[in-house]
């Protein structure tokens, strides 16, 4: 089958603003829209930039605006798009070039919520035990890959750039309801900052643009509570 | 620019993070240098699990797993590399757990381990728990726990500085020279940077890109090898390359052997579990060669499915909706997403898979390069995870080892060059070092006509993959080598479509091309070479192992001729040579 397959472009040391560019692209159902990309790249426009790692969705490389939704470029199959595909940077942080943008604002705001174990004892000879259910408690949680597609989703990130976003939140709940963890009331102190958890306004976006399937705006809730509990 | 550290850490996979992590900790200034960021590194596609001998389920000792590795490896493991490997697991397993790892837990708040291939007790007995495992995304939070620890640590990244050569003082460091840092080109803005240090890492993993079906990133190309190379130093056992039984079909991505270690099985077009037929003890647990090889054989003869007649079943139905979600749900995802394929309902379409490096850059146990069959170290040079050869792995890496190797390396080499650094002083580096590979670039990236890179790099893999596989004969391996020498020479043409400084990764894939065709013209000649089987190295013209003759590492040396080769001796402790029967 035949995809028209639209990208937004933009090169800085050409171009003073983004455009579209329309490209006509062989390909299978069952391909992945990083296939496209990369057969553009290979027999249309090698100009075409975006990154690309492990194309199995589990380095978080390809994060991208695709038909209107954030996706893995690897993830998501022409069979689910259809015949007219679009891609776009994501929203919400400085393009570089064409599908590439600036992650470093992003990775500041995961390293603002100390996403480090901290552990007051000093180790035991063997490991720290934790039963099964604590364990449970944090599972989805530690599925998060950084590829950002949550928080360039969250429109509170857009409105409010400073806001610290899902996938510190994320990041943040990995730890505090880790029984191991000794430093949950300062990554709480953190989040409940005018620019913390405040700001989610429950809309969902994350959860539907995360490519692990973590129920992203519960995991803010019980960070929310976890807050109100400490605070009030 | 010019940035000077002590320590330079080139990958940020989990060997360069464990060492950049220990280097920190002992406040040794050190920089960490990769082409990705950190966390996009493929140690995250590790699935499941990384052995040691805690014992947590059943009885184990390090000693069996010292056993398993160098029988895994065909007896060409240095078998002192192996006992620390196999010793230094237990303590670096329950250092990752204290880092915060979450590992999944037995009822009583242990790690929790499952069976792995070719992990047994009491010397080859039966199959023993030794995986300890976090889901089936291990690798995954290992990359994870020690990225965070990196940043607890206050470890200086540079995120998306692609290395591009070695620098060396009072010569080349396959004669005599001492490590004095990298040359590296800043993606964002196309910059050349200078990097100057005492002591530098080689950890930037494998090179399975050469291959047409892998279950390798795009961003495994070589790098680190290839530059060792070209700087005189030799690669180790590159004929050993390592073919993932169970690769989704068509595709080259992975399915853990997770799946088969909690029960999954194996079934050809007559739905017969056919490993029995190979490996009636062992199962569907052999080592990776042999369950490659066996599914490479059924398909010959013609008990292959589907319209082509070449995949098999991995079926994992009867193991249950507990389990299969529980236990294997990245495995279960990938089915559906790449396939289509519903694995609670349905048997999974596979085929092997392009995975694994068991040579690379030779290192002694201290992770130091070494140079030459002597094992002569290359002052100030470092080498671990996949981008070595120690050699734990010998002619065919066992499940899990991978990461073992990795951590436990990549620890050493943290512990080792923080002890050299203090001792070292920095090294002189000359002004405008960085031309040569300026002007190799500029070339590259300026050159008005000239083939694709893109085009270029794809009859690459086919040739490797057709020609230096699962099953190599001598006139096969003779249209490899003849092959990649094309190939290398039509590479000097090339041409890059991109002639821009931003971000121009039309440059960098051409530029990663030429260390692919490097590692590949070293693989095939080694192969060729080699007149035996052993471990993943299988030819039908040479079907017995020969231990008279090549109980021996090989030792690529790049020349203008083609590769010379060379060998050294394994190092024996406690175990001879028997034959490897599963």
């Amino acid at each position: 089958m035949q995809v028209d397959l639209r990208i937004l472009r933009f090169d800085p040391e050409r171009d003073a603003a983004p455009h579209w560019e329309s490209y006509r692209v062989d390909a299978e159902p069952m391909d992945r829209v990083l296939n496209l990309l990369i057969s553009v790249k290979a027999d249309q426009d090698g100009t075409l930039t975006f990154r690309r790692s492990c194309a199995h969705g589990i380095c978080g490389s390809d994060a991208m605006l695709i038909n209107g939704r954030n996706r893995l470029a690897c993830k998501i199959r022409v069979d689910q798009l259809g015949r007219k595909i679009t891609v776009a940077p994501l929203t919400g942080l400085p393009v570089m070039k064409d599908l590439v943008v600036d992650m470093d604002g992003f990775l500041a705001k995961y390293r603002s919520v100390m996403p480090f174990l901290i552990a007051d004892t000093p180790p035991p000879e063997r490991e720290r035990r934790q039963s099964p259910a604590d364990r449970a408690r944090y599972d989805d949680t530690t599925k998060c890959i950084l590829c950002a597609a949550c928080t360039t989703a969250c429109p509170s990130f857009w409105a409010q750039p400073s806001y610290v976003g899902p996938a510190a939140i994320v990041n943040a709940h990995r730890f505090i309801f880790d029984t191991r963890d000794d430093a949950g009331d300062e990554r709480l102190e953190i989040l409940a900052d005018k620019d913390g958890v405040w700001r989610c306004r429950t809309i969902f976006n994350c959860v539907d643009a995360c490519p692990r399937g973590i129920n992203i705006t519960r995991a803010i809730l019980e960070v929310s509570r976890a807050v109100v509990e400490r605070t009030v | 620019m010019r940035i000077d550290h002590d320590a330079l850490v080139v990958g940020a996979g989990g060997a360069g993070l464990w060492a950049a992590l220990e280097l920190a900790r002992a406040g040794i200034s050190t920089g960490v240098l990769t082409k990705l960021y950190p966390t996009r590194s493929h140690t995250g596609a590790a699935q499941g699990g990384v052995c040691a001998a805690l014992g947590n389920q059943e009885e184990d000792h390090w000693e069996w797993h010292m056993f398993d590795t160098v029988k895994g490896g065909d007896y060409l493991v240095d078998q002192d590399a192996a006992e620390v490997l196999a010793h230094e697991a237990i303590e670096t397993v329950i250092e990752l757990e204290h880092m915060g790892l979450p590992f999944n837990r037995t009822p009583d708040g242990k790690i929790d381990q499952r069976r792995f291939g070719g992990h047994t007790r009491n010397f080859g007995e039966a199959p023993v728990k030794r995986a300890c495992f976090a889901a089936d995304r291990t690798g995954h939070m290992i990359l994870q726990t020690l990225y965070q620890n990196c940043i607890k640590a206050g470890v200086h990244f540079y995120d998306e500085y692609h290395v591009v050569d070695l620098l060396f003082e009072g010569g080349e460091g396959g004669d005599g020279g001492r490590a004095a840092g990298v040359v590296a080109y800043r993606i964002a803005d196309g910059e050349l940077h200078t990097f100057g240090a005492k002591a530098v890492l080689l950890a930037t993993g494998g090179n399975g890109r050469m291959f047409s079906i892998t279950s390798n990133a795009h961003s495994l190309t070589g790098d680190g090898m290839a530059l060792a190379y070209r700087h005189g130093i030799p690669l180790e056992d590159m004929e050993f390359y390592q073919f993932h039984p169970t690769g989704i079909y068509g595709i080259g991505i992975l399915l853990s052997e997770a799946a088969r270690g909690e029960g999954g099985t194996l079934l050809n077009s007559e739905g017969e579990r056919f490993m029995a037929r190979y490996a009636p003890k062992a199962m569907e647990l052999a080592p990776r060669d042999m369950v490659s090889r066996a599914i490479y054989l059924e398909i010959r003869d013609g008990r292959g499915i589907g319209p082509k007649k070449d995949y098999v079943y991995l079926d994992v139905r009867h193991l249950g909706r507990a389990v299969i979600e529980e236990k294997l749900p990245d495995i279960t995802e990938f089915a559906r997403v790449y396939l289509g394929v519903e694995p609670l309902t349905e048997p999974v379409p596979i085929q092997p898979t392009a995975h694994y490096a068991m040579g690379g850059i030779p290192t002694d146990l201290r992770t130091r390069v070494v140079r030459d069959e002597m094992n002569t170290p290359v002052e100030g040079l470092f080498a671990a995870g996949e981008a070595a050869c120690v050699s734990v792995h010998g002619a065919n890496r066992l499940g899990t080892n991978s990461l073992v190797d990795l951590l436990v390396f990549g620890r050493r080499a943290g512990r080792e060059m923080t002890a050299y650094c203090r001792a070292a002083t920095l090294p002189a580096i000359a002004p405008a070092v960085e031309e040569p590979v300026r002007a190799e670039l500029e070339a590259l990236r300026t050159r008005p006509d000239g083939e694709s890179p893109s085009a270029l790099k794809d009859d690459l893999a086919t040739l490797m993959m057709d020609n230096v596989g699962v099953f190599r004969t001598a006139p096969m391996m003779a249209a490899a080598v003849a092959g990649v020498a094309q190939i290398k020479e039509r590479y000097t043409r090339v041409r890059v479509r991109d002639t821009g400084r931003v971000f121009n990764t039309d440059l960098l894939e051409a530029r990663e091309l030429g260390y692919l065709i490097d590692c590949a013209e070293a693989m095939a000649t080694s192969a060729i070479s080699r007149t035996e089987s052993r471990g993943a190295h299988s030819r039908d013209d040479f079907p017995e192992r020969d231990d008279v003759n090549f109980l021996a590492h090989t030792l690529a040396y790049r020349g203008e001729a083609g590769p010379s080769l060379r060998y050294k001796p394994v190092t024996i402790t406690r175990f001879e040579p028997k034959p490897r029967v599963y």
